[in-house]
């Protein structure tokens, strides 16, 4: 699927994920955080700088990782980022929707 | 313990429950006595059908039903120590028993499975514990709820999941199913409201059978929250409260806690952050540790928790174990293969097959277009099916022997696939 955000033809699943990560830019992120109602602050934009890291990494990400991260609580990701933070900030950050195996 | 021998070597299988006791069946069939001595190391004399621990507490299965001696599954061949195992030194290659014997190994299988750690979540112990919060993934805590739910009035009851990943991940949703049936024959359904929590956003972690299961949820008047990442249980108040402030109330909190790998992993420096060993999900080799291998829920694989996981693992593992004593490539085989019964309640249940890169889909099992099992539909052949299991898991599956049709691979043929 294909979508137009921030004036960009970007690549996206069904769900609104990016599906090529080298399409993100700050702009993108700022137009999908819009989307889901969330100003983007300086803070926001650390966190989503770590959960690019850690994707480039390939480092399966959950909230437990990230509540140990030391980057950010998972008191302050939910703060950040409300109701479904990993999944909400994976979007943002442009990386696919995060796993939960099974 | 007949170390001394040059020639003799030593396959040590720590854990003697579905994966250890399957493997140290399967290995004994296949290396001669006189060259390898396998041991197998279990804390407990008991061996519990875990599936059973979801029909206790509702009167469907009784505590005998679903334990018998751990040493009636083990082999002749085999020695069976009972003791705690303390630590693994996997560069000088032994391990460490509770009362200081070191037990040297030349190969060594990991199957101490998985626990739950409700001190993980703050309050979950606390002076509600097996009051009215109670957990069913323990013989101890589905017995306690057993009693609980005897004489229990009705009110609100919370099932929920803490976090991903659980072992048997349908397990909860089995329980939400089945209490609806049992309240329903009570007599009591309308005193009893049912929420089901979850941490995923939907009722199961797979698109089409989540889509099924939604589905039972509705009509059986199951609420369900998703995206619900608990932070606390607040005792005084009764309710559980997630990071984002959302807060449930409950009468009686079935909850299923945190899963991890035992705390013998982490004193070892061998698991990840729940204690779960990193493991190559083709070949069940440690990726640390080319001698080490891990079967069962112990592993960090991206498949199920399940016993017919491990029950598959065994097959390829086996395999894998013998090249590798052969010095000859592991194979790539394992694809994650996973096969659950879901009990629905009021004697039905529904099948689901998937592996590593196909989802859980309709068709049927095991034999393609003729089943006579319905995946991914509910029925009465499927829910005699998952009480077969018991006699299957006891008689077959323990054993080490191979289930007639069924593959160790996921077959592809008879299913729905888009
Ligand atoms: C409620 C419930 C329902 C389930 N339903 C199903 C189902 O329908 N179908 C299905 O396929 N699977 C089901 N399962 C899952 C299944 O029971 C497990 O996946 C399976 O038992 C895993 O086998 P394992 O050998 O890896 O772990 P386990 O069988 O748990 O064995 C691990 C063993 O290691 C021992 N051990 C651990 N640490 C130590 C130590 N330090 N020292 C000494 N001994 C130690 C333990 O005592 C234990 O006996 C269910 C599980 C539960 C809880």
């Amino acid at each position: 699927m294909e979508k137009t955000i921030a004036n960009t033809v970007l690549k996206v699943n069904e769900e609104g994920y990016l599906t090529d990560f080298s399409q993100w830019n700050q702009e993108v992120g700022s137009a999908i955080a819009q989307e889901a109602n969330i100003g983007m602050t300086a803070r926001h934009w650390e966190v989503i700088a770590y959960l690019q890291r850690e994707f480039k990494n390939e480092v399966p990400l959950s909230i437990r990782r990230i509540g140990k991260s030391g980057v950010v609580d998972i008191k302050e990701f939910y703060q950040l980022f409300p109701m479904a933070p990993l999944k909400t900030a994976s979007k943002i950050a442009g990386i696919p929707k995060p796993v939960s195996c099974i | 313990m007949g170390h001394d021998s040059n020639t003799m070597k030593r396959i040590l299988i720590l854990g003697a429950g579905t994966a250890g006791t399957m493997m140290a069946n399967h290995l004994r069939r296949h290396l001669s006595v006189e060259n390898w001595e396998i041991d197998i190391v279990e804390e407990r004399t008991e061996h519990h059908y875990q599936p059973g621990y979801l029909f206790l507490p509702f009167d469907i299965y009784t505590p005998e039903d679903i334990s018998k001696p751990v040493c009636e599954f083990i082999p002749k061949g085999v020695n069976l120590i009972n003791d705690h195992i303390e630590k693994i030194d996997p560069e000088q290659q032994f391990a460490i028993m509770r009362n200081g014997d070191r037990l040297h190994y030349d190969l060594l299988i990991i199957a101490t499975g998985t626990k739950i750690a409700p001190e993980e979540t703050p309050g979950m112990l606390g002076p509600e514990w097996q009051q009215s919060v109670f957990d069913f993934y323990t013989f101890e805590g589905a017995l306690a709820l057993r009693n609980k739910l005897r004489e229990w009035q009705g009110g609100r009851l919370v099932v929920h999941v803490t976090e991903m990943p659980i072992k048997c991940p349908v397990a909860p949703l089995e329980f939400a199913f089945l209490s609806d049936s049992y309240f329903k024959n009570k007599k009591m359904r309308d005193k009893v409201e049912i929420t089901y929590i979850t941490p995923l956003s939907g009722a199961f972690t797979k698109p089409k059978a989540t889509t099924a299961l939604q589905h039972l949820l509705d009509e059986k008047n199951i609420r369900i929250e998703s995206d619900f990442a608990i932070e606390h249980v607040d005792n005084d108040n009764k309710t559980i409260v997630d990071y984002g402030g959302r807060t449930i109330p409950f009468d009686l909190l079935v909850t299923v806690p945190t899963n991890k790998g035992d705390e013998l992993l982490a004193r070892s420096g061998m698991g990840d952050d729940l204690n779960f060993v990193p493991t190559h999900k083709a070949t069940l080799q440690a990726k640390n540790w080319p001698n080490v291998f891990v079967l069962g829920d112990a592993s960090d694989i991206p498949t199920s928790k399940a016993g017919s996981v491990a029950h598959f693992e065994a097959e390829i593992l086996t395999e894998n174990i013998l090249s590798f004593i052969a010095g000859e490539p592991l194979k790539q085989e394992f694809d994650g293969h996973a096969n659950c019964f879901v009990e629905t309640g009021e004697g039905k249940a529904l099948l689901i097959d998937f592996n590593y890169t196909h989802e859980p889909v309709e068709g049927t099992f095991p034999l393609p277009g003729i089943g006579p099992l319905r995946l991914l539909k509910e029925n009465r052949m499927n829910h005699m099916g998952k009480l077969a299991f018991r006699w299957i898991y006891w008689n077959m599956w323990l054993k080490g022997n191979h289930i007639p049709f069924v593959s160790a691979k996921m077959q592809e043929a008879g299913k729905a696939f888009d």
